[in-house]
């Protein structure tokens, strides 16, 4: 299966990655060979199995609902780039 | 041409945990920004969620509240898109393996028939946080105490029909979620919310016309009015031979109009995997039957035991036992007075009228069931009448203490002394030969004049039983 040009500008622009040309043809190259092993896997009969999401077949832990966290704003907020009145401050997202 | 509706609803309901889905951050509302978000609701690298267990066994409560298909195992995947308020990058939800397969929800329409709704699934998932994008000199603020906050959300079927129809069935919703305790419900907190899937086909047609999807409805007031433009909308474009798009529109209420969200070409392709950090959740039988028996009595078997034990008429007994709060005075009202026909009247009437012009809920109601129900006791003992009753309930209102106390500070008490009513007639009689002429000579409506002439001398405390009879004998001698 060959991956166009479109694709890989779609992909990117989802995952917000910025790549050059060379870096888009490596990444089209590395699709189609992923695929490519997709299509292989494919072939095996599956017919009988069960859809595996995990490969370890034990159950998710749960936590009682209590609330264990403190307040950490202060220490928190001294690594962002940029807060005010408790708030992390952002490029505009909205035109 | 004749056009159906048809109508898909999401509701997302804020679970009432004290904790976040996948941290011990709290979920209470109202804090400072920003300061029940932490590491992990931060998306800090080497954090890992970890699922709150009370949550998962609320949406199993609401899944068996429904009848639906519970999930023994399910996963939760990756919704991936990227917004400053969603720092991970990715919304963990489930897509696949929801926790509540399939159920339905049973709806009373307004002119007392019911229908079916479909219940597709409903899943678990984190809500995210809030983008402030005033007063931040071009740049925008952000607020992550909401992230992670638990909710579930609601899909059902597309087989709603109408606007009516689509609120009838949110309410049912909102009443099992109150009665299940699950959630607060509170639209106006936005812990409650919907987004309508909206399309029109032509009558008889089997295909559905294309949707859009309408988000931002925060009352049931604005989801009928929201969905009815939107439907106008869609009819004018076909009628004029024109095609509706499949979009998300967003609901403006101050202009009644809905319109269209996205400007982007791109449809959202959130590329859902499975959340590699979180394993399946497996439950057994034994771990769902622990919840049933938390059940609570429902909806609609309340409203059966009220028809069956209090003798209620269908109506009445909806009335009362779709809202838990009021269902519950109801009960208590009728605890302490032994008369479910009136403490119904009173509560569904009465009661109800002054918390809707107070908008107050009942819960801080100023009567409480025991002084309702000691005015019932007062009006079947004959003590009072049911016009006096209303205005000692009018003093109760006003904090003018309880029916007892009322009735004697205001000397409201009726006169059931025959010698003293008789007085009275008499008196109303002599008063009155031209209306008794015209009373003997057949003019019976006149017999209505003469009562309220003593009710008006009695200042409306001459038990009326006893006046009709003793009138009626002297008008006939």
């Amino acid at each position: 299966m060959s991956i166009s040009a479109d694709d890989i500008a779609y992909i990117a622009n989802l995952a917000r990655l910025q790549l050059s040309e060379a870096e888009k043809q490596k990444a089209a190259h590395n699709f189609e060979n992923i695929l490519a092993l997709i299509d292989q896997m494919q072939s095996a009969d599956t017919d009988q199995l069960e859809p595996l999401s995990h490969a370890i077949e034990t159950s998710q832990p749960l936590r009682e609902d209590i609330v264990t966290e403190q307040n950490q704003r202060d220490e928190l907020q001294k690594i962002a780039p940029k807060c005010e009145k408790g708030l992390y401050l952002v490029p505009k997202v909205l035109e | 041409m004749e056009w159906e509706t048809v109508i898909g609803l999401e509701v997302h309901v804020q679970l009432a945990t004290n904790s976040k889905l996948f941290s011990g951050s709290s979920i209470e509302f109202g804090a400072e920004p920003n300061t029940q978000a932490n590491i992990y609701d931060l998306a800090l690298p080497g954090t890992l969620p970890v699922l709150n267990k009370e949550a998962l066994k609320m949406a199993v409560k609401f899944g068996l509240a429904i009848d639906a298909e519970i999930g023994k195992k399910s996963v939760f995947d990756r919704k991936n898109y990227f917004y400053p308020d969603l720092p991970k990058g990715y919304q963990t939800s489930q897509l696949d393996f929801p926790t509540v397969g399939k159920g339905s929800l049973k709806v009373t329409l307004e002119d007392g028939s019911t229908k079916v709704i479909g219940i597709t699934r409903a899943h678990m998932e984190e809500d995210a946080g809030k983008s402030l994008h005033e007063d931040f000199h071009g740049e925008t603020g952000i607020d992550l105490n909401r992230a992670g906050t638990p909710l579930l959300e609601i899909v059902s079927e597309p087989e709603i029909r109408s606007a009516v129809e689509a609120v009838a069935y949110l309410k049912k919703l909102h009443s099992l979620i109150l009665y299940l305790g699950i959630s607060d419900g509170d639209m106006s907190k936005g812990n409650m919310r919907c987004d309508a899937n909206v399309s029109v086909r032509l009558k008889g047609e089997t295909e559905f016309g294309t949707r859009a999807e309408i988000k931002n409805i925060n009352s049931f007031k604005y989801v009928e009015k929201a969905i009815n433009i939107e439907v106008e909308r869609q009819i004018d474009i076909l009628e004029d031979g024109g095609r509706i798009v499949q979009e998300t529109r967003l609901y403006d209420s101050e202009k009644n109009e809905t319109r269209s969200m996205r400007s982007k070409e791109v449809a959202n392709d959130y590329r859902y995997f499975p959340e590699p950090d979180l394993l399946p959740v497996i439950i057994d039988e034994a771990f769902i039957e622990e919840i049933r028996e938390t059940l609570p009595e429902l909806p609609d078997a309340k409203r059966q035991r009220f028809m069956d034990e209090y003798k209620l008429s269908e109506y009445d007994a909806l009335v009362l036992a779709n809202d838990l709060a009021i269902a519950s005075y109801f009960e208590a009202v009728v605890a302490s007075c032994n008369n479910a026909k009136l403490s119904a009247n009173w509560v569904s009437v009465d009661l109800q009228a002054h918390l809707n012009e107070a908008d107050i809920p009942i819960s801080e109601s100023p009567v409480t069931p025991e002084m309702l129900g000691g005015l019932i006791n007062k009006i079947t003992d004959n003590t009072i009448s049911t016009k006096i009753a209303k205005t000692v309930f009018e003093a109760m209102l006003a904090g003018e203490g309880n029916a007892e106390q009322i009735i004697e500070t205001r000397g409201l008490k009726q006169v059931t002394d025959s010698g003293a009513i008789e007085a009275m007639v008499d008196a109303v009689i002599a008063n009155n030969p031209e209306q008794v002429e015209q009373y003997r000579a057949g003019k019976e409506k006149v017999f209505g004049f003469f009562v309220g002439k003593i009710m008006q001398a009695s200042k409306g405390k001459a038990n009326p039983a006893q006046v009709n009879q003793i009138l009626k004998d002297k008008l006939s001698n």
